[in-house]
């Protein structure tokens, strides 16, 4: 009993520095944000200063957040919702009109998410160019839907794999056309699981810089580049560019922590029953 | 009004055949059960019959018309599925309603209906409430209520009692039976239970490995099995089988000699049989009976005590038997006993497992169950 107790000590405090080491590089960029860029590079590192809004008032006078920001909502959002208006059918009918190349399909799809980004940057480029959408929302939409497809189907078919075949077929014995039976049973019954594919996608678009920083300039660039732009080019001014980082991730940060059970619990879905 | 027909029903999966050509006729208005082993093709079978899985080859007709093409829900079929099936996110009175909901029948319309059918089974009072909420057995009439609600032509059930406790099924059954005098409709229901087939059905059909053994009413199937597979699927405990020799066959009947020395006329055809061959002698553990000038002997290794009834395995001449007698016996284990049986009762397979046939039809295979219905007796095969 006391040995038990000691370990639950153990781990817990285990937990604790994890999460304090994952979480510093946060706090750290959340407090220099708050510094005057003297303070910024002072070393050693002062914990204790005055706290200013100075940078937050430069990086607001130097660019539009705002537009950044709606940038970045309308690519997270309207690249999930395309994701998952491909992904929904494309996992029904891997879940519940198996081939026996559907496991190898489903395998391809997540390796394409090995192959470094860069790897095909050049034709992407090109076929942007030549189409006209470069630095446009909608090819960034594309770009980001595409990049999550693999891991959204991938997710949607674990969460469907476990809805009864028998309840989808005592659909149809009631006379559900294949839409009927993906609209009024197979969503409802999966909604947890489709919620939380959602956010992840959501998560990913917001954050992504790559595809973000190459494919845009000013019109349709996101909040990622609305970071880079600080960072360059006359030198790294901290300060500001920590006060615009986190600008930046406030929003998905507070999203996250909104809906941390529903992620949890959406992510854990297939595995506890 | 409601017939099915199945002529020459194949299903092949991925190059294995699973149903081998299976020809059923079923009345309007007939309880029919499909019983067999656990994999023998039932439910493929009736699945096929719903339209959840296609045909291989072969044709299935409703009311005469070809099916093979036609949609699950065109076929005008209702299905009770093993896990009830139910809608887990909507309400009972929902998931009894969804059909009419997909058919854009009216609001006012469809309570009536539901209400209609819950009135039937008893769950008016739980209208509002979430499958997970129910108990087996209300989850159980609320999946047959959503059948009902249909108004098929033809109600198909998948093992609906299979998950129930064995009291509730029990009395599910005569609930079911109940239903089919109350709707007057064409059932076909698939078990595994040969206590359900037999208690349930107008007609029996026992499949094995994918292929129809036999065709009748329960009591054809008890008195005349056609094989020793169906002789020992149907009657519980399983009838015994012994080598018998036989030494004369005549008109009226095969004589056999078994192990003991006992020699026994049994009225059956005797074409195809002669004096030396060897047999498969079957007689059901109800139809041996003590006798102490009984041919046999043997003494009792175990004794199963039902009150009712008692059975008795006794071992003799190498081989171990099961006698059902009276509960009242006082016999113990390791007691010696005589017995014996009307040589009328008893059967007899030939080499490829097929049943002799008896000279003189059991009297009840003839009589029906209900009163004024459609002959089911008369295709007995
Ligand atoms: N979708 C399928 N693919 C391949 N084989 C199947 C499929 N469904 C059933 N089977 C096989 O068909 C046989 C009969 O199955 P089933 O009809 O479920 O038997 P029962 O209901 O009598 O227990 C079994 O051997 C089973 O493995
Ligand atoms: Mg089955």
């Amino acid at each position: 009993m006391h040995s038990s107790i000691t370990k639950k000590l153990a781990i817990t405090l285990l937990a604790w520095a994890i999460a304090l080491v994952v979480f510093f590089p946060i706090f750290w960029m959340i407090l220099t944000g708050f510094k005057t860029e003297g303070e910024a590079v002072a070393t050693p590192p002062s914990l204790f200063f005055e706290p200013t809004l100075s940078g937050y008032h430069e990086v607001m006078a130097r660019a539009d957040y705002v537009k950044f920001a709606i940038n970045s909502v309308v690519v997270s959002l309207g690249s999930t919702l395309l994701a998952l208006l491909i992904a929904v059918p494309a996992a029904y009918s891997m879940a519940f009109l198996p081939t026996p190349r559907t496991r190898g399909t489903l395998l391809w799809m997540l390796s394409t998410k090995m192959l470094p980004p860069v790897g095909v940057l050049m034709p992407v480029y090109l076929l942007f160019r030549d189409l006209g959408l470069l630095d446009s929302l909608s090819g960034l939409i594309v770009i980001y839907m595409l990049m999550n497809l693999p891991i959204v189907v991938w997710m949607l078919y674990t969460f469907f794999k476990d809805v009864p075949k028998d309840i989808l077929e005592a659909g149809r014995m009631d006379g559900a056309g294949t839409l009927q039976e993906v609209l009024y049973l197979l969503v409802p019954l999966t909604l947890p699981g489709i919620a939380s594919t959602g956010l992840l996608s959501v998560i990913l678009s917001w954050n992504e810089a790559f595809w973000s920083l190459n494919l845009t300039t000013s019109s349709a660039a996101p909040l990622t580049a609305f970071i880079a732009s600080f960072s360059s080019p006359e030198g790294l001014f901290w300060a500001k560019l920590s006060a615009a980082s986190t600008m930046a991730i406030a929003p998905i940060l507070i999203l996250g922590w909104m809906t941390q059970k529903q992620m949890v619990r959406g992510l854990t879905f297939g595995a506890v029953k | 009004m409601a017939t099915l027909e199945l002529n020459n029903i194949v299903k092949d999966f991925a190059g294995t055949q699973v149903i081998k050509g299976v020809d059923l006729e079923v009345k309007d208005r007939e309880f029919v059960v499909f019983v067999g082993p656990s994999g023998c093709g039932k439910s493929t079978l009736l699945r096929m019959i719903a339209g959840l899985e296609s045909v291989s080859s072969g044709d299935i007709l409703i009311d005469g018309q070809r099916m093979n093409e036609v949609g699950p829900a065109e076929r005008g079929l209702s299905m009770v599925f093993q896990s009830y099936a139910l809608y887990p996110h909507m309400s009972v009175e929902d998931n009894m309603g969804f059909s009419l909901r997909l058919a854009k029948v009216p609001k006012a319309e469809r309570r009536e209906k539901v209400l209609e059918a819950a009135r039937i089974l008893q769950l008016e009072n739980l209208l509002e409430r979430k499958p997970k909420a129910l108990s087996g057995g209300q989850r159980q009439r609320v999946a047959i209520g959503r059948a009902i609600v249909r108004n098929p032509s033809i109600f198909l059930f998948d093992e609906p009692l299979s998950n129930l406790d064995a009291a509730l099924r029990v009395q599910m059954r005569i609930e079911l039976a109940r239903l089919h005098e109350e709707l007057d409709a064409t059932m076909i229901y698939v078990t595994h239970d040969q206590i359900e087939a037999m208690t349930m059905a107008d007609k029996i059909v026992v499949l094995q490995g994918g292929i129809v053994e036999q065709v009748g009413s329960p009591m054809a199937l008890y008195h005349h099995p056609r094989n020793r597979f169906v002789a020992g699927f149907i009657g519980s405990p399983k009838m015994n089988f012994i080598d018998v020799e036989v030494r004369d066959a005549r008109g009226e009947g095969v004589s056999v000699r078994l192990p003991g020395g006992g020699e026994y006329l049994v009225p059956v055809d005797a074409s195809g049989c002669q004096a030396g061959d060897t047999l498969s002698l079957g007689i059901r553990p109800e139809h041996l009976t003590l006798d102490d000038n009984g041919p046999l002997e043997g003494e009792i290794t175990v004794i199963e005590r039902l009150g009712g009834v008692t059975s008795l395995y006794v071992r003799c001449h190498g081989e171990e038997w099961i006698l059902v007698t009276d509960g009242e016996v006082s016999h113990r284990v390791r007691d010696n006993v005589r017995f014996g049986f009307a040589p009328a009762r008893a059967h007899l397979f030939a080499e490829d497992g097929l049943a002799l046939t008896h000279l003189e039809r059991h009297p009840l295979v003839d009589v029906e169950r209900r009163q004024n219905r459609a002959s089911t007796a008369a295709d007995v095969s």
